[in-house]
Formats: structure tokens, C-alpha cells, sequence
């Protein structure tokens, strides 16, 4: 094994020179990380939210808010379809899951199962019937709608990729600097601004769901209906803006925000107050205008996360696609709903389930901590294993040293963050890598004394540690990518470093060692180990 | 002095570390009754990532005054109060769960104001907020993750070892677990995923420990087919015994850094896995050996026979 093939002296060299390389940028001041040419590496240590200072939210997708809003649609739909029908029909209820109803005509039963297997839900691909929901005829006149639970798991799915895309525009709007935006779980979005030590700001903007619709307002319904509590099914009271206390309104949508392309703060030319001014797609526009031609001299609301914030009566038919919510708005609000609108509302509302902070200056502190740590451990292990091992621990402390580069440089390379125990995790590694030359080093004192020549149980030395290097390197691994897979934030970061600092330690306890041991025997010829 | 140092561990020692199984069994045993019956009467100091609730660190411009600050949470109404020193002395660390139905993100902005009120010099430098439901889901993931991690490696040992080199190891390695959760529930140091993490290393470094001893066993075995199994145990204890004082030593040194100048973030963790190393360097020769010594082990063709403790051995 000692004799160096030309191989191990490549990957020797190029080793070293890859970690100089790739963890020079980090000790670098900017101004000549800025002069240095293209081609050379660039990228800094990642560092975590624990040593760059910054914030963490962990929110969660009330998917089941959204599946019960789904639920009450059809509901609705299936009202209108067979009221369009004149279908008679009563006991439209809504149990759990199922939507059930009960059609008054016999004759008419077979008409309405029909009718609503054509019209009822949306088509999906790979579910029995092709739909996103099952209709089922019972006994007793009766009709059941579920949705197919394939429909209800991908509903969930959508609603947190939509969030997740929702949130993106939210927060580049805002100008935070560089945030990750991750899905975490089924449910789960994560969210980590780096250098936002007021995640106030952050939250109230993400937090807002934003869910703007159309609806209109159901006049028929009179203030004593409303004390008395007669509300028609189909219709609910909703708080009112500054000029009525409540309206009752339809529950089902006409047009909703999904159709804006864009929203802007504008004033009222007539009164001159802050609006905002509103524009739709081609259909949004087209529903819009259809809406405002039937009903004109009705009242219809505009409705913004169940509060009413207007609810002007339409002058006329608003054909082209654009109009304008009138409301108490200040500039100020007017634009933040503008830019809520822009960037589309969230399909279900969040939750924060976890927000972790650290401000810039407890990270300065946290960094300057780890770095004395480091440097005080390694400089602790170089004495010892020099006092304790002469020339091959000095040789050893070499390999640590190109070690130390090969992490830093593969983590800056790679762009694993490293976080404050992750630099416990790799000071640790340091020591479990100094472990090998030991493993190798006392191998080689067993074979010196057994009797070999110096050559000799130098090269035995390293074969026969070889075994237990790799079994003790397999368990550190296994441990490490448990960490991974199931830590989450700085005990992932933990477990990143462990992982890469299997691999180096491998790498430079075995080759870096036997490559210098190496020219050492070649250079002087030794009559004996200076370790035996 | 002669140098280097390695000369000084005698090359060859007959330290019989088999006749003192059956005390340090026992001293192993009261530890694990002791580190069991405080897990059972006060368990484990949960952290909010397991416990849920708000923790803020804060700095003020003067000596933190704990009492003072510890009143004031009290008269906030915050509930499950807690303030500690955290590092420096004009630190701390201050800890409660929000009212039942309040959102963890209003019950801290709210003490917080409560406190700058009182304090003006008071500032918020840290701020987590963890809802219940995450706690519990991650402490759900720290203990599976703990169970995999001692699944997997007993079956790399087992596969790499057979069957009772696996069990010894994993015996050696849980009572290294328990003994480790037994300090941190005496020493109420708070348990946190950063302490799943130290634990998991614990159990890396713990089997490191038992595969190379078990990589010295497996040899000497082969080479020495007819000496009873125990002395063989101790040969192979000797033989690695530099090994193990030099390595343990590396990894104290390398931490020791850590443990005094690592700050109060870093300390427990550290603390965890420098007892981990001690522990488990014990557990190699003291539980994983004697296990496999109380279960036999195959040599070569014939299965060998477990000896009985007490047997006498020879010189």
C-alpha cells in the first residue's frame, strides 16, 4: 500500500488544491472576491438562520377549510341546477362528507340523477366515473354527492403548491432579501428569510388570505327575516361596511379574485378618496359584465376574507373587464389590498405553527463562538496528536488540516448550510477522523513490535486498520443520514456536516497520511518507526 | 522526556478487565435504576420544540435581574413562566406557554411589551414560537429517529458480526442511552432537537466504539482458537487499550474548546456528547464484552459454549 501509485498522489494533490480552492472564498475580504476572475469559485459557507441572524415561520395549510368551502359550493350547485330544472326537491343537506338531498317528484327522480351526473364536479383523470365526484342514488328519492377522495387529496395538494406559489409573489413584492420558500410534509410551507429580525412584517403580509369574490346582496330578505333568524339556505349575513350594519348576501360567488390579472391603488375621480381599481381576464371580465347587465339597480357586495367591504348598487352594465372597489380605504391600505389582489389570494388560510428569530447580532456572536470552539479544538488535537505520535502525528495534523479545507470547501461547493451544532457536529468529525490514523498508527506499533521490518508493518498498518476504519465510518454514516431524514433546520445542518465529514476523514486520514509516510520512507531510508 | 509521548502507554498490559465485569455490572445497574427513576419522577426538562410555547432570549444594558424579571412574568400572567441565565450576565433566557385558545405569536408579542414596559433597557434578540401541534409531531420524529438509528446499526453489526455481537453492541448502546437521558434529566438540562442530535451522535460514536473492539475480538479469535473466550476478551482489551485512551483523549480535547468557550447554545449539547464518549468507551469493555461473553460467540466451526459468570479463570 505504501508504495504511491501515481493515482493516489493525483487525487492527493488535487484534494488539497480543491479545498484551498473552494474555502478560500471565505476568509477573503469582498473587495478581492470581486477582482478575481469568473471561472474561480465564489460561493461562501451557507450559513443558517442561527448564525446569520434572521427568521424561520413554519406554516400549516388548512386544507380542511378548504374542502368544507368546496363542500358548500356543491352544495349550492346542486341547488341551482335543480332549481334551474324546476326540479322540485328538499332536505339539501350537507352531512360530513355527503352532500344529500331528496327530490319531492318521483317521476322526476331518474330526470334529476341525470341531470346532475352531467352537470355536478369537474372531470378527473384516473378515478372510477372520470369525475371528482361520486353521485349516488339511495332509497327514499334520495341522491348522494361525495367528492372521490383522490379529488379531495389533490384539492389539498393544489392548495399548497397555489400557497406556496402565492406566498413567492407576496414576499418578492416585499424586496426581503433571498427567502426560501419550501414545502415541508403534505401540508407544511417553510418559510426562511435571511436578515429579517422582524418577521412582523413578513407574517402580516403572508398571513392575509386575501380571498376576494362577488357576490350579491339578497334583497329579498327583510331586517325582521333577519332578527327573527329566517335566512333563506343558499344566502348569510355578513358583517357590513360604513353604511349598513349587515347585508345579507348570496353564498355563491359570482366572480372571484382567481380572475384579476391586476389591481392598483387609484383615487375616485369623483371624490377623490383612495380606491382600488380592478382588472379581469377574458372570462373574469366576460362573468363580470354578464353580472352587471342582469342586475342592474341591485345591490351587489364585494367581499374580502367574509367581510363585506362595499356593497354599491350597480348604475349599469360594466362591460371591458375592469372596475373599482370603493371602501374606507387610506392610500396606504389601498395599496397593500392592490398588492394582496396582484398576488392572488391563498387558497386556504395558514397558520403559523412554528416562528423561530435571531437577530444579526446574537449570529455575529454565535459565529465568533463556533470559530474559537473550532480553533481551540483543532489546536488542542494538532499538540496532542504531535506530542503523542511525533513526526506521524505531525503528518496526521496535515490530514486534519486539508480535512478542515475539504469540508469548508465542499459545504461552501455545495451550499449545505452550515449551522451553530453543526459546528460542534464538525469538531466531532475531527476527532473521529484522527481516530483512523490512530486505528492505523497502533496497528503499525502491534506489527513494528511482532517483528517486521519498519516498511513492513507500515504498509500492514494501514491494510489491516482498513477493516475497522470502514465499519467504524458506516455507523457515523448511518446515524448521520437518520439525522438528515428526519431533523429538521439545525439538526439537518448537523447531520449535513457528519455526512460530508465521514467522507473527507476517509479520504485524508487514509491518503494524505500514507502519501506523506510515503515520501518519508523514500527520503530517509528509516531503520526504524518513530512510533514504535 | 522522551518524545514522542506514545512511548510512555505500556506497549504490552495483562489488566484483567473480565474479573471486574460483575461490579462494574453492578455499578451499571444502580446508574441505570438512578437515570430510570428520575426519567419516571421528573423526566426530561422539555424544550419548547417539544413542549410547544414562546422562548425569548433577551439582553439588557445592565446585569439581568432574574427575580425581578421572574415577578414581572408572573404579574404578565404568563403562564409556566421561566427565566434563566443564558450566557453572559446581562442575558437570559425567558421561557413561558401562552393562555389556552391564544395564539403562541400574540402571547409573545404581548410579554414582550409587557416586559419592555417594565424594563426599558430590555431587548429581544431571539424570539421561537412553537405551536403544539409541531411539538408534539417533532417529538414524535426525535424518538423514531433515535429507535431507526438503533435498528440500523444493529443490523449492520449483525450482519457485519452475526447475531450476539449485534445484541451485545445494542444492549451497550441503549444502556448509554438511558444513562445519557438520565443525566439530562437530572441536570434538568433542556431537551431539545439539538439533543436528539447529540444523542444521535452518541449512539455513532458509542457503536464506533463496540465495532473496533469487536473487530479485535473477532480477529484474536481466529488467532487463538483454543483459548477460553474471556481471555481472549482481555487480550484483545490490552491490545487496544493505547488506542482507547488516545482516541477518548482526542475527542475530550477537541470538545473541551467547545464546552468552555461554546456559549450557552453550544454547552449543553457539548456536555451531552462529552458524557456519551466517556459512557460508551465504558460500555465497550464493560457491557457490549460481557455480553457477549454471557451468549457465547460461534469460533471458527464449533459453536462455542457460554461461559458462566463466576467461573474461575485462569491465569
Amino acid at each position: 500500500m505504501l508504495t504511491l501509485s501515481r493515482w493516489k498522489i493525483i487525487a492527493v494533490t488535487l484534494s488539497v488544491i480543491f479545498g484551498i480552492l473552494f474555502s478560500l472564498p471565505n476568509v477573503l475580504p469582498q473587495k478581492t472576491l470581486d477582482a478575481m476572475p469568473a471561472w474561480l469559485p465564489h460561493q461562501k459557507l451557507n450559513l443558517g438562520l442561527d448564525l446569520q441572524g434572521g427568521s424561520y415561520l413554519l406554516y400549516s395549510v388548512d386544507t380542511d377549510a378548504l374542502h368544507r368551502e368546496r363542500l358548500s359550493n356543491l352544495t349550492e350547485d346542486v341547488r341551482t341546477q335543480l332549481r334551474n330544472e324546476q326540479i322540485p326537491f328538499g332536505e339539501l343537506v350537507q352531512q360530513g362528507e355527503i352532500v344529500s338531498v331528496r327530490i319531492g317528484d318521483a317521476s322526476r327522480y331518474n330526470d334529476a340523477l341525470n341531470l346532475l351526473r352531467k352537470n355536478i364536479g369537474a372531470p378527473m383523470q384516473g378515478v372510477i366515473g372520470g369525475k371528482d365526484v361520486s353521485i349516488s342514488g339511495k332509497g327514499d328519492q334520495r341522491i348522494e354527492i361525495r367528492f372521490v377522495p383522490e379529488a379531495v387529496r389533490a384539492d389539498a395538494s393544489k392548495a399548497v403548491d397555489q400557497s406556496i406559489e402565492t406566498i413567492r409573489r407576496r414576499i418578492d413584492s416585499l424586496g426581503t432579501k433571498e427567502p426560501s420558500i419550501n414545502r415541508q410534509g403534505d401540508t407544511r410551507i417553510m418559510i426562511q428569510a435571511p436578515g429579517e429580525s422582524d418577521p412582523e412584517k413578513l407574517r402580516s403580509i403572508i398571513g392575509k388570505t386575501a380571498k376576494l369574490t362577488f357576490q350579491m346582496v339578497d334583497e329579498t330578505v327583510t331586517a325582521e327575516d333577519v332578527q327573527a333568524g329566517r335566512i333563506p339556505p343558499g344566502s348569510e349575513v355578513m358583517a357590513g361596511d360604513q353604511y349598513a350594519p349587515y347585508y345579507v348576501v348570496k353564498k355563491r360567488a359570482l366572480v372571484s379574485g382567481e380572475e384579476l390579472t391586476n389591481a392598483q391603488q387609484q383615487f375616485d375621480p369623483q371624490s377623490g378618496h383612495p380606491v382600488v381599481q380592478l382588472q379581469f381576464n377574458a372570462s373574469g371580465g366576460r362573468k363580470f359584465g354578464d353580472l352587471t347587465a342582469r342586475n342592474v339597480g341591485k345591490r351587489f357586495a364585494i367581499v374580502l376574507d367574509n367581510k363585506i367591504l362595499s356593497a354599491p348598487v350597480i348604475n349599469g352594465p360594466i362591460p371591458g373587464g375592469s372596475g373599482i372597489i370603493t371602501g374606507n380605504f387610506t392610500v396606504e391600505s389601498a395599496n397593500e389590498l392592490s398588492l394582496l389582489l396582484r398576488s392572488g389570494a391563498l387558497p386556504a388560510p395558514l397558520t403559523v405553527e412554528d416562528q423561530r428569530t435571531v437577530t444579526a447580532e446574537l449570529g455575529a456572536d454565535a459565529v465568533k463562538a463556533g470559530a474559537i470552539s473550532l480553533a481551540i479544538g483543532a489546536v488542542a488535537m494538532f499538540v496532542f496528536v504531535i506530542l503523542a505520535y511525533g513526526l506521524f502525528g505531525g503528518f496526521a495534523a496535515i490530514a486534519l488540516v486539508v480535512n478542515v479545507l475539504l469540508i469548508i470547501g465542499i459545504m461552501s461547493f455545495s451550499q449545505a448550510t452550515l449551522t451553530f451544532p453543526g459546528i460542534a457536529g464538525l469538531i466531532l468529525t475531527l476527532a473521529v477522523a484522527v481516530d483512523a490514523n490512530v486505528l492505523i498508527y497502533e496497528r503499525m506499533r502491534d506489527e513494528a513490535n511482532a517483528g517486521r521490518t519498519p516498511m513492513a508493518a507500515a504498509d500492514h498498518g494501514y491494510r489491516l486498520a482498513l477493516t475497522s476504519i470502514l465499519d467504524a465510518n458506516i455507523t457515523s454514516l448511518i446515524s448521520g443520514l437518520i439525522m438528515f431524514s428526519f431533523g429538521s433546520g439545525p439538526v439537518k445542518g448537523f447531520a449535513w456536516t457528519l455526512v460530508i465529514g465521514v467522507f473527507t476523514s476517509l479520504f485524508t486520514a487514509i491518503f494524505i497520511t500514507q502519501v506523506l509516510i510515503g515520501w518519508w520512507f523514500k527520503a530517509t531510508k528509516p531503520k526504524s518507526l518513530p512510533i514504535a | 522526556m522522551r518524545w514522542p509521548l506514545i512511548r510512555y502507554i505500556p506497549r504490552s498490559t495483562h489488566y484483567r478487565f473480565v474479573r471486574w465485569a460483575p461490579v462494574a455490572a453492578i455499578f451499571s445497574a444502580i446508574l441505570i435504576v438512578g437515570a430510570i427513576a428520575s426519567l419516571f419522577l421528573q423526566g426530561l426538562n422539555l424544550g419548547i420544540d417539544f413542549k410547544g410555547g414562546v422562548s425569548l432570549e433577551i439582553v439588557m444594558s445592565r446585569p439581568a435581574p432574574l427575580a425581578q424579571l421572574r415577578t414581572a412574568l408572573d404579574e404578565i400572567g404568563a403562564h409556566d413562566g421561566q427565566v434563566q441565565g443564558f450566557g453572559e450576565p446581562n442575558t437570559a433566557m425567558v421561557k413561558f406557554l401562552p393562555a389556552k385558545g391564544e395564539a403562541a405569536s400574540a402571547a409573545s408579542k404581548h410579554v414582550e411589551a409587557e416586559l419592555v414596559k417594565r424594563f426599558p433597557d430590555l431587548k429581544v434578540t431571539s424570539r421561537s414560537e412553537v405551536g403544539a401541534k409541531v411539538s408534539g409531531e417533532l417529538l414524535m420524529s426525535g424518538f423514531k429517529a433515535l429507535g431507526v438509528a438503533l435498528l440500523l446499526t444493529l443490523g449492520y453489526i449483525w450482519f457485519r458480526f452475526g447475531l450476539s455481537y449485534g445484541t451485545g453492541a445494542v444492549v451497550a448502546v441503549i444502556h448509554d442511552i438511558v444513562l445519557t437521558l438520565g443525566l439530562l434529566s437530572v441536570t434538568r438540562i433542556e431537551f431539545s432537537m439539538t439533543e436528539i442530535a447529540a444523542l444521535l451522535t452518541v449512539i455513532g460514536y458509542s457503536m464506533n466504539e463496540k465495532v473496533i473492539t469487536f473487530d479485535r475480538l473477532k480477529e484474536n479469535l481466529r488467532k487463538y482458537k483454543t483459548t477460553p473466550l474471556r481471555d481472549i476478551i482481555d487480550l484483545s482489551e490490552n491490545e487496544r487499550l493505547s488506542r482507547t485512551i488516545i482516541t477518548g483523549s482526542t475527542a475530550l480535547l477537541a470538545l473541551g474548546g467547545t464546552f468552555l468557550f461554546g456559549g450557552p447554545v453550544l454547552k449543553p449539547l457539548v456536555t451531552t456528547m462529552i458524557f456519551g464518549i466517556v459512557i460508551g468507551t465504558y460500555s465497550s469493555i464493560y457491557i457490549a464484552l460481557p455480553m457477549i461473553l454471557i451468549w457465547g460467540v460461534k469460533r471458527g466451526d464449533e459453536e462455542a459454549t457460554p461461559i458462566k459468570l463466576g467461573a474461575a479463570s485462569r491465569p
